[in-house]
Formats: C-alpha cells, sequence, structure tokens
C-alpha cells in the first residue's frame, strides 16, 4: 500500500507532516510531501490514516495496489 | 458606538456584533442550520451568512463568483476600482486569482515550518517571562496577563519591529477588526498613524536590511521588480492583523475551557503526548476566525438569490460545529483522532500563518499547564471580542493549590 498528496488539492494546512513526521514532510512553501515513495508497512499504515483523516482538503490518498 | 436595534431573528436580520451573537453564538448557529439555511441581512448594506460545513467549503472553493476583495465586514463597500489593484489593500489576503498565487507564492517561505519552528525557543522564553511576571500574584488574567502579549512579541520580531510597540500593534488591530461600525468618513482617517508607523519602520530597514520579514519584502521581486509600496505596507498590515487577535483569541479560548474544564485539564497535565490532538480540537471547538467575501455577480446559491456585491460572512467556526461534518460537533473531545476542521480557512486563502498560530497555542498552553497544573475562573465576568475575531479579552483565574 502507498500513501500519495494529491499536490492540486494540498493547501499548506501541516496537519500531516505534524500527526505522521515519519511519512510526511514539508517543501520550502509549507505544502506537504511524501517522503519517498510513500510505501506503507504494518507500523505506518494507521499514522498514515490518521493524517489522511485530519487533511481538511481532502488531499491524501491511500492506495490499496502493489 | 452604535444605536442598532437588537436583532430579533438572526435568519433574516443577522448581526455578528449583536450582543447575543457575541456573547454566545453557537446556539444561533445551530438554529441557522435548521431552518435556513443561508441567513440574510440588510445591515451592513446588504449580505449572507450559510450556516454549514459544506456551504462555506464551497464558497471557501470558489474564487469565481466570491472575490476576496473585502474580507472584513463594514458598512460601506469599496468599489474595485478604489484599490491598488490587483494587489487588495493586504495581499495576499485580498488577492483574487492569479495575483493571489504570486503574492502567496511569496509569502509562504516565511512562515513555512522551517523558519518557523526555530522560533519555538524564543516563544517559550517569553511564556516563562510572561509567567514569572505574575508569580507572585493570587490571581492572574489567562488574557490580559499572559495570552494577549504572546502573539504580539512574535509578530514584532518577526517583521523586526520594536518589541515596545506592542501597545501600538494592539491599537492598529482594534482599529481595523473592531471599528467596524464607523462610518467610512470617521474610519478611514484613523488608518493614517498606521500607515505612518508602516512607512517609518519601512525606512528604517531599508538603511538597516536584517533578517527579518520586513527586509525579506524589501528584497523580493515580482517578475524582475521590487515590490510595490502599497504592496509591502498591506503585507505588514496583514501580518499584524491576522497574526496577532487571532492568535491570542486561540490562546485565550483553550485557557478559558481549561479553566472550566478541570477534567480536560487534568488529562492533558498527566498525558502530554495528547498536546497534538487537543491543539487541533482547541482549534476545531473555538476557531477564533470569521472571514468575509463580496458577491462577484448575481448569484442563486443554495436558493439565496445573492446580488453582486452582497457580503458573505465565512463562518469558519459555523461550519466546524456542524454535525454534518463532525462526529459529537457541539462536543469537546480532546483525543479527538478525526478532525478536518477549517479554523485556518480551506482552499487557496489558507492561512498563511497556520504553523506560527499552531506553534504559539501550543507552547502557550504548555508551559501554562507545567506551571499551573490546576486553575479555575474567579469569577464570571468573561468578556468576548465583538466581530469576526472571537476570543475572551478577560479570564480571570484562581490557581488552586
Amino acid at each position: 500500500m502507498k500513501v500519495v498528496i494529491d499536490a492540486e488539492r494540498c493547501q499548506g494546512h501541516g496537519r500531516c507532516f505534524s500527526l505522521a513526521p515519519g511519512i510526511f514532510e514539508f517543501d520550502d512553501l509549507g505544502n506537504g510531501v511524501v517522503i519517498g515513495d510513500g510505501t506503507l508497512t504494518d507500523e505506518t499504515i494507521e499514522l498514515a490514516r490518521l493524517a489522511q483523516s485530519n487533511c481538511p482538503e481532502h488531499a491524501i490518498s491511500i492506495e490499496e495496489s502493489a | 458606538m452604535t444605536d442598532k436595534q437588537p436583532v430579533k431573528d438572526f435568519a433574516t436580520d443577522w448581526d455578528h456584533t449583536d450582543p447575543q451573537w457575541v456573547d454566545d453564538p453557537y446556539p444561533i448557529w445551530e438554529d441557522l442550520r435548521g431552518r435556513c439555511p443561508v441567513a440574510h441581512t440588510e445591515r451592513f448594506n446588504g449580505g449572507w451568512f450559510p450556516a454549514t460545513h459544506e456551504m462555506v467549503s464551497a464558497i471557501a472553493n470558489d474564487t469565481e463568483h466570491f472575490t476576496s476583495r473585502m474580507v472584513v465586514v463594514v458598512n460601506e463597500k469599496h468599489p474595485p476600482d478604489e484599490l491598488p489593484a490587483p494587489i487588495g489593500g493586504a495581499p495576499p489576503i485580498t488577492s483574487d486569482p492569479p495575483f493571489h498565487q504570486i503574492a502567496r507564492r511569496l509569502l509562504l517561505p516565511a512562515f513555512a515550518p522551517g523558519p518557523v519552528n526555530a522560533l519555538e525557543p524564543q516563544i517559550r522564553a517569553l511564556c516563562s517571562r510572561l509567567l514569572d511576571a505574575v508569580a507572585d500574584k493570587e490571581s492572574l488574567d489567562g488574557a490580559s496577563d499572559y495570552a494577549q502579549f504572546i502573539p504580539p512579541g512574535v509578530i514584532a520580531r518577526m517583521l523586526g519591529f520594536p518589541e515596545q510597540d506592542e501597545d501600538l500593534f494592539r491599537e492598529f488591530v482594534h482599529l481595523v477588526l473592531d471599528l467596524v461600525d464607523l462610518p467610512t468618513e470617521e474610519r478611514e482617517p484613523l488608518f493614517e498613524p498606521m500607515t505612518a508607523y508602516f512607512d517609518a519602520q519601512i525606512e528604517d530597514h531599508r538603511l538597516n536590511p536584517r533578517d527579518d520579514v520586513t527586509s525579506y519584502l524589501l528584497n523580493a521581486e515580482i517578475n524582475g521588480e521590487k515590490l510595490a509600496i502599497e504592496h509591502i505596507r498591506g503585507t505588514m498590515v496583514l501580518i499584524l492583523v491576522a497574526g496577532i487577535d487571532t492568535t491570542w483569541s486561540a490562546i485565550g479560548s483553550s485557557i478559558w475551557h481549561l479553566a472550566t474544564h478541570p477534567d480536560d485539564l487534568a488529562r492533558l497535565v498527566n498525558e502530554p503526548e495528547l498536546m497534538p490532538l487537543a491543539v487541533e480540537e482547541f482549534l476545531r471547538f473555538y476557531a477564533p476566525v470569521t472571514m468575509a467575501r463580496l458577491v462577484n455577480d448575481d448569484l442563486d446559491f443554495y436558493g439565496a438569490a445573492m446580488k453582486k456585491d452582497d457580503w458573505i460572512l465565512l463562518g469558519f467556526p459555523a461550519a466546524n460545529r456542524d454535525p454534518a461534518a463532525f462526529k459529537d460537533a457541539d462536543k469537546f473531545v480532546i483525543d479527538r483522532l478525526e478532525n478536518r476542521h477549517l479554523a485556518f480557512g480551506l482552499g487557496i486563502h489558507r492561512c498563511a500563518g497556520s504553523n506560527l498560530a499552531r506553534l504559539e497555542l501550543r507552547v502557550a498552553i504548555e508551559e501554562f499547564i507545567k506551571r499551573y497544573p490546576r486553575f479555575e475562573l474567579s469569577g464570571q465576568d468573561v468578556t468576548w471580542a465583538q466581530g469576526q475575531v472571537r476570543g475572551p479579552r478577560s479570564i480571570p483565574l484562581r490557581v488552586v493549590a
């Protein structure tokens, strides 16, 4: 499973990298960016879901494939 | 200040400066959500108040039909050509696309988490100093002894303005946010000292550049050209006005909540790891900021026949209490896990200072409860600010042994 940020939707609320700093970081403008390729493990999936359910712009999605 | 009639029905005659709204707006919003849902008023030369999360989101994301040219509801509206187009009075909050994005991209790096997080030790030291100053008092005021001094100190540092000018900043904020009922001809001249102050600071920074946001704005360029003086001044107004009352209000409301909810206070003291979730719930439940828009052209919106230049009072705090968007919306849940609150707005105008505000709020609460793990209200005379920024201006507290 992979977590993805839709850069078109992200407005830099900063909820993802505050709640799940191991999965997300921020760019120079303060927008959220996925660290690495976003592959989730059993340990990180819940944190990724937490970030997803706190993004006011609904910019985070978790892809079930591969 | 005003001889207005009290509101009898907020659905047809809303007024966010009415004492009932100022004192406790939440039942009013709940009532409007149930029966309007877009409330109307003829006051302020006509406007609308959408009370649901869905409508607030729709307007925040629709910059085609709703302009940000004016974001504070006053009695008279400027025609578009009175402002230095395309900048707007306080860019980028008063700017529309496409200029908005240019002005915003320019400002965002200064308020990104990197530079903002570097301020944490200074903010903590400031909070600690303020608490030291009242350490010997048996009672203290969480707003006027503590919360109100934190954002001005931080903003002064960011802009590189003298910290001893804090009282002036509060006057400027009061002028922009509170004196909205004055007729334009009385209100406009009051802005002259603020403009003169900014010009003096700009001149000082031209002569003595330093590492702060003012020098950053003076050096910044758009398409190879330095920013217009109106742009720099306008952004200073934005940073001061948007950075002071708002955060002060959020800190104050949070302290008020903890003073009146001992269970939540005890949990936060005993489980400091809850702080990140608690901060977001403070922001949702007590979101201080309501914005405004103007309608660009006649429009049917959820059955409301909106006219060009009607006000929209954009109630992010009301959206945050909408049960259609939040489970147990009317309950403060200190460890709420799903919390897509709109305290910092939504869409392209998301509060540029949100990282700073969140940091100040967290540090202010951490330092306060570290010093005072138990406290309660010592009187009922809590007063709430009138207007589009809601927060307690006085929170008399008694420290519990």
